[in-house]
C-alpha cells in the first residue's frame, strides 16, 4: 500500500487510472506474465487492448490524436503498468519515445501520413540510438546514410533496440555528415524494409517478453520524407527524448518498487515465525518503512519533474535526478523484498526474484546511472 | 433502435461483505462499488446492437448517491445518456420494490429493448428483470446467450442445461443476460472524457409505489458470519486413490 494518496488532477484522471488498474488487473495477470516471460514471448495483444483504451499515445496533443494528457497522469499510468509487468509499462514508454521525434518535429506533410499509425493504437515504436560500439558516448556512433537522388541509402547497425523485430517502424540515429554530434540526423523506417533486418534477440536477464535485438541495416533504401528535422539535428532530438524518457523509466522504476513493496508487506504481515508475524520484529518493520519512505521521495521527485515539463520549464536534469532516484531505489527495494520473503523470494513461486532482475535493467537503459550523475553534474557546474 | 440497459453497482465481488447490524441490509458504504459483472455484458449487448441497427443506449440504475459511478461506467463504455434513480425513500427496497420503480422510470419512455445482466453478484436473485416485464406487460427473453434483432424481432438463445431455446418476440421487449454472450469491451480514454460531457440526470422514486425497507415483503429475522472453512479430507494414495476419491465425491454427490 501507499503512503500518500496518489496525486491526481482530475475526476478523469482518477478514472483513467481505475481502467489502467483493471487492465492490469486482468491482462498483467501473474500467470499470464509469468507465460509469457517463459516463452520470451511478446505481448501484442496487450498492447492492441491499451491501444484501443488510448492508453498508448496519452501526453501528446488531442489535436494530433493523442490523449492531450499532462506527463503527471501519464506517468502514473506507466509506473501501474510497470508495477503489473515491466515488458507492457517500458513498451509503452518506448513507443511513447519513438512517437517523439515525429510529434515534435514532423513536417505537416509528414505528421498526416504517420501519426495516425503512430498514435492510433494499432502500432508499435522503436527508438535506435545505441550501437554495438556506442552507448553512453552516443554521439560516436558509426551507422551511415549517404544521400542519394532520392533520399538516403543506410549501412550499418543499431543494437540494444526495444521492440527490435516486433516494431512497426524504427526511428533511426545515423550519421550523415562529418564526425560528432552535428553529423547525426534522425531518420524513420517503417518495418519490412529492404534490408532492415532484426537480430536474434539477446538473451536477457529480465524483461524476457520485451525483445531487445540488434538492427541490422545493410544496403536500406529510405526516401528523402524519412528525414526528421534538419540534417545533422539528430543528436538534439535524439536527447530531448530522452529527457522525457528518462521519466518514463523513473516511474517504471517506481512501479516495480511498488509491487515489490506491496508483496513484502502482505508476506511480512502473515508469515509467522516464533509466534508472531515476522512485521512485528523491528529488523522487517523498519525495513519495510524505509522502503515505503524510499519509494514515495523517488515518486514526489518523478512528479516534481513531470510537472516541471507540464509547465514548459527545463526539466532535463529533474529528469536525471528522478531516473537517478528511482531507478536507485527499485534496486534496493526489490532486493530488499527478496530478503524479507528469505527462500520463497528466491523462488519463481512470488515475483520478487523477477521484479529484482527487472530493476536492474532500470539502471542501464535510456542513460545508467553514471551518465544521469554526469547530467547532474554538468547541470550544476555550469 | 432506443434501449435502456439497467445497471446496478454491487460491492466489489472479492471485498469481504457485511450486513449491518442496525437493519440487516448490506452495508453499501465500507466497499468499493463497481459494476455489477453482469451488467457489463448488457451494457455491451445493448452498444452492438446500437452499432448494428442505429438508435440509443440510456444507462439506468437506482441506488444511493454512489451509484452515479456506474451510470457514468456505462456512460464511459459508450452508452449515450443515463438515469440515476436516487432517494432516501429507496434504501432497503427488496427485488420487488426495485422492479416497481425501475419499471414505473422505464414506462412509456419508447424502449424498445429494456437489457439487464441476468443477476447481480450480491443478491443473486435473478428475478428483476423478468418482474420488470410483467409490471410494464412486456414478453421477457430471459438467461440470453445470444440475441438478433430484425426489425421488430428479436430472437434469443436461452441457456439451458441442455443447450438452449431458441425464444423470439417482437418490440418492445424485456432481455437478460448471461456471461456467455459477449467480451464487453473497456471503457477507451476517449470514452472517459466524452463521458463528463453526456447527460447524466438524477430522479426521485416515482411516486405511488411503497418502497424501502418498510415495504419489503422478505425481512431477514437473524444473520451469522460464515463459518471457517472445515479441513479437507486427505486421501493418501496406497494404490487405491483413484477409487476413494471418486468414492467421495459420490458420497458429496458430485458424481
Amino acid at each position: 500500500m501507499r503512503l500518500l494518496e496518489r496525486p491526481l488532477p482530475t475526476p478523469e484522471a482518477r478514472d483513467l487510472l481505475d481502467l489502467t488498474r483493471q487492465i492490469a488487473a486482468e491482462r498483467c495477470d501473474t500467470q499470464t506474465v509469468n507465460r509469457f516471460e517463459g516463452e520470451a514471448r511478446f505481448p501484442r495483444e496487450v498492447f492492441d487492448v491499451l491501444g484501443e483504451t488510448g492508453l498508448l499515445s496519452l501526453p501528446y496533443p488531442e489535436e494530433l490524436g493523442g490523449g492531450g494528457q499532462p506527463f503527471e497522469v501519464y506517468l502514473q499510468v506507466i509506473e501501474e503498468l510497470a508495477g503489473a509487468w515491466l515488458a507492457v509499462g517500458l513498451g509503452v514508454s518506448v513507443h511513447v519515445l519513438s512517437c517523439f521525434p515525429m510529434v515534435n518535429y514532423g513536417t505537416p506533410e509528414q505528421q498526416a501520413e504517420w501519426l495516425p499509425r503512430m498514435l492510433g493504437g494499432r502500432t508499435v515504436g522503436a527508438y535506435c540510438l545505441s550501437e554495438p560500439d556506442s552507448g553512453s558516448d552516443a554521439a560516436a556512433l558509426r551507422t551511415t546514410a549517404a544521400s542519394t537522388e532520392t533520399g538516403f541509402v543506410v549501412n550499418g547497425a543499431k543494437g540494444w533496440v526495444t521492440h527490435g523485430g516486433v516494431a512497426d517502424y524504427y526511428n533511426l540515429m545515423v550519421r550523415t555528415g562529418g564526425p560528432g554530434a552535428r553529423g547525426i540526423s534522425c531518420l524513420l523506417a517503417p518495418a519490412g524494409t529492404d534490408g532492415l533486418q532484426a537480430a536474434r534477440p539477446e538473451q536477457k536477464m529480465g524483461m524476457a517478453a520485451s525483445p531487445t535485438a540488434t538492427i541490422n541495416l545493410d544496403e536500406v533504401e529510405l526516401p528523402a520524407s524519412a528525414l526528421l528535422g534538419e540534417p545533422g539535428e539528430g543528436f538534439r532530438i535524439a536527447m530531448a527524448a530522452l529527457d522525457s524518457g528518462r521519466l518514463g523509466i523513473a516511474a517504471c522504476a517506481v512501479g516495480v518498487a511498488q509491487a515489490a513493496l506491496d508483496v513484502a508487506a502482505d508476506y511480512a504481515s502473515t508469515r509467522q515465525q516464533f509466534g508472531r508475524s515476522i512485521s512485528e520484529f523491528q529488523g522487517i518493520g523498519f525495513l519495510l518503512a524505509d522502503m515505503g519512505a524510499s519509494i514515495e521521495a523517488a515518486r514526489s521527485l518523478l512528479l516534481d519533474a513531470a510537472r516541471a515539463k507540464d509547465a514548459g520549464r527545463d526539466f532535463g536534469a529533474a529528469a536525471a535526478a528522478a531516473k537517478l532516484t528511482a531507478t536507485q531505489t527499485a534496486m534496493s527495494v526489490t532486493t530488499e523484498a527478496v530478503q524479507i520473503l528469505g527462500g520463497v523470494g528466491y523462488t519463481k513461486e512470488f515475483p520478487v526474484e523477477r521484479y529484482m532482475r527487472e530493476a536492474k535493467v532500470l539502471q542501464i537503459v535510456e542513460g545508467t546511472t553514471q551518465v544521469q550523475r554526469l547530467v547532474l553534474a554538468r547541470a550544476l557546474t555550469s | 433502435m432506443k434501449i435502456a440497459v439497467c445497471v446496478k453497482q454491487v460491492p466489489d465481488t472479492w471485498a469481504e461483505k457485511k450486513l449491518s447490524d442496525s437493519d440487516k441490509t448490506l452495508d453499501r458504504e465500507s466497499v468499493d462499488g463497481v459494476m455489477n459483472e453482469l451488467d457489463e455484458y448488457a451494457v455491451e449487448e445493448a452498444l452492438l446492437i446500437k452499432e448494428a441497427n442505429d438508435g440509443e443506449v440510456v444507462a439506468v440504475s437506482m441506488g444511493p448517491d454512489k451509484a452515479e459511478e456506474t451510470v457514468r461506467k456505462a456512460l464511459q463504455m459508450g452508452a449515450d445518456s443515463g438515469i440515476h434513480i436516487v432517494d432516501d425513500s429507496l434504501a432497503g427496497s427488496d427485488s420487488v420494490a426495485t422492479a416497481k420503480t425501475l419499471a414505473a422510470t422505464l414506462k412509456d419512455q419508447g424502449y424498445d429493448l429494456i437489457i439487464f445482466g441476468s443477476e447481480s453478484t450480491d443478491a443473486r436473485m435473478s428475478v428483476v428483470p423478468a418482474m420488470v416485464a410483467e409490471l410494464l406487460d412486456l414478453p421477457q427473453l430471459t438467461f440470453a446467450s445470444k440475441v438478433s434483432v430484425d426489425g421488430d424481432a428479436v430472437t434469443i438463445q436461452r441457456q439451458a442445461d441442455y443447450g438452449y431455446d431458441e425464444v423470439q418476440a417482437s418490440t418492445p421487449a424485456v432481455i437478460s443476460v448471461v456471461e456467455k454472450i459477449n467480451e464487453p469491451r473497456y471503457p477507451s480514454f476517449k470514452g472517459i472524457m466524452a463521458a463528463k460531457k453526456k447527460p447524466l440526470e438524477s430522479v426521485a422514486a416515482p411516486s405511488g409505489e411503497p418502497v424501502g425497507l418498510a415495504s419489503a415483503r422478505t425481512e431477514i429475522l437473524e444473520f451469522a458470519e460464515r463459518p471457517p472453512k472445515a479441513a479437507g479430507v486427505k486421501i493418501e494414495d496406497d494404490g487405491t486413490g483413484g477409487v476413494k476419491v471418486a468414492d467421495f465425491l459420490a458420497e458429496q454427490k458430485l458424481i
